[in-house]
């Protein structure tokens, strides 16, 4: 099993149209994902390499049956285009769209949370999510994953989470589902929501969480793991060694003040239990120990 | 980005938040023409982007063009934590009764806007959070209701403030929360809030943080203009790299903030200081490598140079292609170690081998890199 998304999940493409909408949008398909179709009100009726490119969300649901969303709008667009989503009918939205206004993200999760409370959206500023073998949904380079179990994980940041999927096939471990939440002020999707997730799904033996500096997103998950996890969970957090007060790239990332800090994060995670790495490699290492000490792969 | 006092203010006064009449000024005669416009006694403030102005000597009060003269002189080219003062703000002074604070921000923890409001503004909030934590009235406001005047007038209640500025404290707070949420601000924040000994409340400091990514639908051109940023970190910002300087000898680039901020990390575990951090995001083509090894080797202090890449979409040998072609583009002074891994690496890391010298070192692994990093650091 995996969380969120599977072989069973019909995806739109709003911004198919866009070059990253149609370069994303065929390669998720060429992985086999079920893309069902795009939109753009101009193009309605027309098709991106055979894939139908409807006027609105509402029509694309209503033909295809689609139940997820990718959107690759620009920022200026995406509130809209998150709303539009919600409308439409589609119950998981994945926001790839980076340079989104802070005050769109925290309006737009608050009014889904009111009035499509069972509309999950993931992001926005991510890169997307995989279950792999099943389905891949926005940027993640699908070949890099190795479908099956025992391993879930969820991270803040893009490259690392290929880092973390990559150390795992090397070792020939598979990941049930790898879900990046992103490294925004307000992610649609949090650390918890998916830890609640993996911790539910049978096949996810342990979980990988990969976090970064800035905000308290990696304390409130170790508050959950310590007291709602039984899965086993391993941690790095990225930015030990950043400076207090400077942007780090991410709009998240960064330290203000003493809170947010990398060190406070692990010290955090490990008193509930994670074993903490303190790079990405021995991150990977101490995964790979969980997994063979369990017998898992 | 951050306002100065001043730009905060303007910022201000668009939403109709009162604030005082004052010029913003770069030399002292035009401090002199400010004071006689707004009339004595007026405040010298200096204008820089760092706390801690009045204990640096960079607020004075002046009763006549004399003293607006001296304290202008003295304060222009001042050095306010690093920050060298080239602006100055010459406002009509205050006759102060009370001093309060307020500020909204974006609680990321709740996922809401959070007010803070207090009678005992003036000085440092942080501490008043420490030491007397009842005296902040928080409020807690969702983003799709907005801040009603109802809810505003419960929370100037609850904060304690003067009973008789209760309706002028309510009108300004409402404008303060449309400035924040309609001028797209992080941080909005006025310490001191005053009441005059008229009885009016009256923005005497601002603090506005804007929201970048919000700049598409403002006019923010002014503010840029005044931003400060280390020569490194402009000449980067025109490149479009995200960049950041520090003060070590290994010079990084890495594709992804994480995996940027992971390097920082494990150059200064194998016992070295990084230059730099420096995200060249998810591609990695010949032209933006170029770009991004200039910034680096046009810094005196790097001694060498940790290129970190993990393929994912961008595969080994395209990575390793645009390495080669840049290091045509550039002539590089510091050694570069390379550390290739991820799609088609083994492809990347072949195309690379006969470029390899003792300036151009390959290293299959991430900590494998830094500590080569490291060690030629060290040794240049």
């Amino acid at each position: 099993m995996s969380i969120f998304v599977d072989e069973n999940t019909k995806v739109i493409y709003q911004g198919l149209t866009g070059s990253q909408g149609r370069f994303y949008g065929l390669r998720n398909r060429d992985y086999g994902t079920k893309v069902v179709g795009g939109t753009n009100p101009k193009k309605a009726g027309t098709d991106v390499d055979g894939i139908p490119v409807f006027a609105s969300v509402a029509d694309a649901v209503s033909e295809t049956g689609a139940n997820a969303s990718c959107i690759f709008i620009p920022a200026p667009g995406v509130r809209d285009a998150v709303m539009e989503a919600a409308e439409g009918g589609i119950e998981f939205i994945v926001c790839i769209t980076e340079g989104v206004p802070a005050h769109d993200e925290a309006w737009f999760f608050n009014k889904l949370k009111r009035d499509f409370p069972n509309v999950r959206l993931l992001g926005p500023n991510c890169p997307g999510i995989i279950s792999p073998g099943k389905c891949n949904i926005g940027i993640t380079a699908g070949e890099i994953a190795k479908p099956g179990g025992p391993v879930g994980i969820v991270s803040r940041s893009g490259t690392l989470t290929y880092q973390a999927l990559y150390e795992l096939k090397l070792q020939d471990i598979g990941v049930t589902t790898c879900v990046g939440i992103g490294g925004d002020p307000v992610p649609g999707t949090s650390f918890i929501d998916c830890l609640e997730a993996f911790e539910a799904d049978p096949d996810t033996k342990a979980v990988m969480m990969i976090g970064e500096i800035g905000g308290s997103a990696e304390e409130e998950a170790a508050e959950f793991i310590k007291n709602k996890m039984s899965k086993p969970v391993v941690s790095y957090v990225a930015g030990v060694t950043a400076p207090a007060g400077k942007k780090m790239g991410h709009a998240g990332a960064i330290v203000s003040g003493g809170k947010g800090t990398a060190a406070a994060k692990m010290e955090a995670l490990e008193a509930a239990g994670v074993r903490v790495g303190k790079n990405p490699t021995e991150a990977g290492e101490l995964m790979v120990e969980v997994v063979r000490e369990n017998g898992w792969a | 980005m951050d306002l100065l006092e001043y730009q905060g203010k303007q910022f201000f006064a668009q939403f109709g938040i009162p604030v005082s009449d004052g010029r913003p000024v770069t030399t002292v005669d035009e401090a002199v023409a400010a004071a006689e416009a707004v009339g004595y006694p007026v405040v010298v403030k200096a204008q820089v982007h760092a706390g801690g102005r009045g204990k640096a000597g960079g607020v004075k009060l002046a009763n006549n063009a004399d003293e607006v003269r001296e304290h202008a002189g003295n304060i222009l080219g001042l050095d306010i934590s690093g920050h060298i003062t080239r602006i100055l703000w010459i406002e009509i002074a205050s006759d102060i009764s009370e001093e309060y604070y307020v500020s909204f921000t974006l609680d990321r923890s709740a996922k809401k806007h959070l007010g803070m409001l207090s009678k005992e503004g003036g000085v440092e909030i942080e501490q008043v959070a420490v030491e007397n934590p009842d005296a902040i009235a928080k409020i807690w406001i969702d983003p799709v209701d907005g801040l009603s005047e109802a809810v505003c007038r419960e929370w100037v209640l609850a904060a304690n403030l003067n009973p008789s500025v209760t309706d002028g404290a309510v009108a300004l707070l409402l404008k303060l929360y449309t400035a924040y949420t309609e001028g797209d601000a992080d941080l909005a924040e006025i310490n001191p809030l005053i009441v005059k000994t008229d009885g009016k409340v009256h923005a005497l400091d601002a603090k506005v943080t804007l929201d970048n990514n919000a700049e598409f639908r403002h006019e923010w051109a002014e503010y840029e203009a005044t931003q400060v940023r280390d020569e490194r970190e402009e000449a980067a910002h025109a490149k479009g790299l995200q960049y950041v300087g520090l003060d070590g000898t290994v010079g990084v680039i890495a594709n992804g903030a994480g995996l940027a901020m992971s390097t920082l990390d494990v150059v200064n575990q194998a016992g070295g200081k990084p230059a730099n951090f420096l995200d060249i995001g998810g591609g990695a083509n010949a032209e933006v490598m170029a770009g991004a090894l200039q910034v680096i080797n046009d810094d005196p202090n790097v001694k060498s140079i940790f290129i970190n890449i993990f393929g994912g979409i961008t595969r080994g040998e395209e990575v390793a292609k645009g390495i080669i072609g840049a290091l045509e583009m550039v002539d590089i002074s510091a050694p570069i170690v390379i550390r290739l891994d991820g799609t088609n690496a083994e492809e990347g890391r072949a195309l690379l081998a006969p470029h390899l010298s003792d300036k151009l070192v390959s290293k299959p692994t991430m900590l494998e890199a830094a500590a080569a990093a490291v060690e030629l650091a060290k040794k240049n």
